[in-house]
């Protein structure tokens, strides 16, 4: 029976292509035929009475997608996201901080008075607990304005607009249009990217799509960006204009990043993935009124809380293994300064220090936790601090020797090296390929790296550091 | 594109879609390439004697937006240079 | 021989297309359109917070899959990739032509934008042309009537053959409506006899030639002329997903 469907099917494959043979137009008028017929159904229904005066859609296209205002607008609507998630998330940051904080101590007082040992405290309490209150009070906020906004963005039908004012650039570096929509999921979870680099077709372009999605910063790194560019960069400026300045920042490093992507894209295409790009199309649908309410509800259950609850699942034994590592002695020094002590003079050429190396190393499951393992391991050292506001967060970062520089590496080091777990797995899924998760993963870091060392060694030579 | 009659001196100027202006209207007279790309373009109803208007042009000129059917759709001038059209004067 | 069209339906979505049912009893709806017709609105209306997504929503990429009750009935709402045509020139055609093709729907909703009805009719006419228990549900009927569109709704139901539901799905209007004749199309109050498209006579012939070769061998739940027809368009994929249907262990099982 199997190999006589075989036959039959082969059969039928023979009969069919000696006659396209003949005639190989059957499939033109197999379409025509069904365009004609809706054609002509549609004239029949419908009747088209178009009294409006002002076409919105086209005005606002002539706007959005104008020679001369498409790219700042593009670029104002970005700060302004950033600006709002900055400015908004300032307060509820500080409120939560102190209420979670707040509670530490009463926990603590509760671990007390029960008698616990001291190592269940520093595990549960200084270890745990405090890294989430600091994922949920840093992370929180910016999330629960942020993904809203762009939800709201996409809603309104602008999300294909800025495909479409980018298209040019995205083909001259030999890669599909669509490449700019799976980077536009790769705000949201890179990992969400790389799966919907399956709407490539070309293996090449995808490849491309995938290797390079990890330069658009992801949510698990949104925070880490805008609280660093909230403390480090807004707070040389005055205070009036600190959040102008920290929106500007994080604008910055998602320009940095698209550089990277298009320019990483172009060496890929002329090199190890040659080929010329394949056809495209993008559909520019009617701008629609977002519908506010279900949007934020949305984005807030399918978004926030499955970023945080991700956080929160990765963080907390994190959290617990820093403690650990932090108090735990081999000779007089605890293993966590034995490792930042052997990274610190390659992190010192990158303008970090050994630990915020040691972060974005432990941080490899999720990039969420990276600033809460690098304020344990700064905290752990002994230097104990209220934490009463973000700038409570500035001074210990300061004391620890960070200067702008030091803030600008640490946002460029995040932006540009290795993928998450999640991602490397999910790469090696979607690729099925060892060697392209490897060949990502070795990429991105050396770029990281040797960006993060120029940087450094400009601002030494000018006498910044 | 109801009727027929709006267009009915017809001039017969043929020229690629992507050299036909913004706001302009053509009928499309056939495609010029074949395989995958081809299909893609008759599925989008770039079918022959469909109309098509050139809606807009992103800001670097390329690619240019197109009114196909009622909806507007983007399309690069690799693609658009394949397809033959007529240009039609409205009166 | 012979395994009816629903158990190896059943198999299907288990193999092919990664979907469980909850019972035999469960009805799938296969939600198809164009882009950006608001069928992911309508998705969400209908499945609410019951829903399967993988881990991102948004843009539908795999099948996205739902559960909704309606009359003491268990639905289960498979969201299909927004295409324009499921002639399978992209992976997203491919997907939502094999699971209307070989998945075995119940009943497939195709959702279409109401200011660009001709566009939308052409897939319409496609999904018509592979199965009958076809819906359609007319949305942004609300754009339609700003842009002064007036759409026949007796005569489009009347030349398409099957039920054109109006929709607002955004605000939930004409929701009721398409569910309750979802609910009698599956009690079978109502039949839906679609229009079928008939080519030109160079075609039909062939169509005919190859259609008697190619019926003994399909299971008759799937539509011999639709794929003959694909075959004659020089549909490669079709050929594959054919074979890969015919070696699943589901189609084996019935020889046992």
């Amino acid at each position: 029976m199997e190999n006589c469907t075989e036959k039959s099917i082969n059969d039928i494959e023979k009969i069919i292509s000696e006659k396209l043979e003949q005639n190989a137009s059957f499939g033109d008028k197999i379409v025509s035929k069904i365009y004609e017929k809706a054609e002509q159904i549609a004239n029949d229904v419908v009747k088209i009475n178009d009294t409006r005066k002002i076409n919105w859609d086209k005005k606002l296209d002539d706007i959005l997608t104008s020679r001369i205002t498409g790219y700042p607008i593009m670029l104002l609507m970005l700060c302004l996201i950033f600006w709002i998630t900055i400015q908004g998330a300032n307060y509820p940051s500080a409120l939560l901080a102190n209420l979670l904080f707040g509670l530490e101590e009463k926990i603590s007082s509760l671990f007390v008075f029960l008698n616990s040992p001291e190592w269940l405290h520093g595990i549960l309490v200084l270890g745990i607990y405090r890294t989430l209150a600091w994922v949920v009070s840093v992370m929180l906020p910016p999330m629960a304005i942020f993904f809203p906004l762009f939800t709201l963005l996409e809603d309104l039908g602008y999300l294909p607009r800025v495909a479409f004012n980018l298209d040019n650039m995205f083909r001259k570096s030999g890669t599909h249009g669509k490449q700019a929509l799976t980077m536009s999921m790769g705000f949201g979870c890179n990992a969400a990217g790389i799966i919907a680099c399956r709407i490539i077709d070309s293996p090449r372009e995808r490849l491309i799509a995938i290797i390079t999605n990890n330069f658009v910063p992801c949510n698990g790194r949104f925070p880490t960006l805008i609280a660093i560019a909230m403390i480090f960069i807004g707070v040389f400026i005055s205070k009036e204009y600190s959040s102008l300045a920290a929106s500007l920042a994080v604008v910055l490093i998602v320009l940095i990043g698209i550089y990277f992507t298009l320019l990483i894209s172009k060496l890929l295409s002329k090199t190890v993935l040659k080929g010329i790009p394949s056809s495209f199309t993008l559909e520019l649908p009617p701008y629609r009124k977002p519908q506010i309410g279900k949007v934020i509800v949305r984005s807030i259950f399918d978004r926030t809380l499955f970023v945080l609850g991700r956080a929160i699942l990765i963080a907390a034994p994190a959290g617990a293994i820093t403690w650990i590592v932090a108090n735990t002695t081999i000779g007089d020094v605890s293993i966590l300064n034995h490792v930042a002590g052997f990274l610190n003079p390659f992190a010192k050429l990158m303008g970090l220090d050994g630990f915020i190396l040691m972060a974005f190393i432990l941080g490899l499951p999720a990039n969420e936790i990276v600033l809460p393992i690098l304020i344990m391991s700064y905290l752990s050292k002994g230097a104990m601090l209220e934490f009463e506001s973000i700038d409570s967060l500035r001074q210990l970062l300061v004391n620890n020797g960070w200067t702008w520089v030091t803030g600008l590496n640490v946002m460029l080091f995040s932006l540009l090296h290795f993928p998450c777990g999640t991602t490397l797995l999910t790469i090696k899924k979607e690729t099925n390929s060892i060697k392209w998760t490897v060949f990502t993963f070795v990429l991105t870091t050396s770029i990281a790296v040797l960006v993060t060392f120029a940087v450094n060694t400009i601002a030494t030579l000018l006498g910044w550091v | 594109m109801k009727c027929d009659n709006c267009f009915e001196r017809i001039n017969k100027e043929e020229l690629t879609l992507n050299k036909l202006p913004v706001g302009k209207t053509a009928k499309v007279k056939t495609l010029l390439n074949t395989g995958i790309s081809r299909r893609r373009l008759l599925d989008l109803g770039l079918i022959p004697n469909s109309i098509v208007k050139t809606e807009r042009l992103s800001p670097s000129g390329n690619p240019i937006a197109y009114n196909i059917k009622g909806a507007v759709i983007a399309l690069r001038k690799k693609e658009s240079k394949n397809v033959i059209v007529t240009l039609l004067h409205e009166e | 021989m012979g395994l009816t069209g629903q158990s190896s339906g059943i198999s299907l979505l288990n193999n092919k297309f990664n979907i469980t049912k909850k019972s035999d009893e469960q009805i799938v709806i296969a939600l198809a359109g164009n882009p950006n017709t608001g069928k992911s609105t309508l998705f969400n209306h209908l499945t609410g917070l019951n829903q399967h997504t993988g881990n991102w929503p948004g843009k539908t990429v795999c099948n996205a899959q739902g559960t909704f009750k309606y009359k003491d009935k268990d639905y289960l709402l498979v969201d299909l990739p927004g295409t324009y045509s499921i002639l399978a020139n992209s992976v997203e055609e491919e997907i939502a032509r094999d699971f209307i093709c070989f998945g075995n729907p119940d009943i497939t909703i195709v959702i279409t934008d109401s200011t660009c009805l001709e566009r939308n009719l052409n897939l319409v006419l496609q999904i018509t042309e592979i199965t009958d228990n076809v819906v359609l549900c007319l949305n942004l009927m609300d754009e339609a009537k700003r842009k002064g569109i007036d759409i026949d709704i007796k005569k489009l139901e009347k030349s398409l053959g099957i039920p054109v539901i109006p929709t607002v799905a955004r605000d939930g209007k004409g929701v009721n409506d398409l569910l309750f004749t979802i609910h009698n199309i599956v009690e079978g109050i109502s039949k839906p006899t679609p229009y079928k498209m008939t080519y030109d006579d160079s075609i039909e012939a062939l169509v005919k030639e190859i259609e008697d070769n190619l019926s003994g061998l399909l299971d008759e739940s799937l539509n011999s002329r639709w794929i003959t027809l694909r075959l004659i368009d020089g549909d490669k994929s079709i050929l594959k997903s054919i074979k890969e249907i015919l070696n699943s262990p589901s189609y084996e099982e019935r020889e046992v």
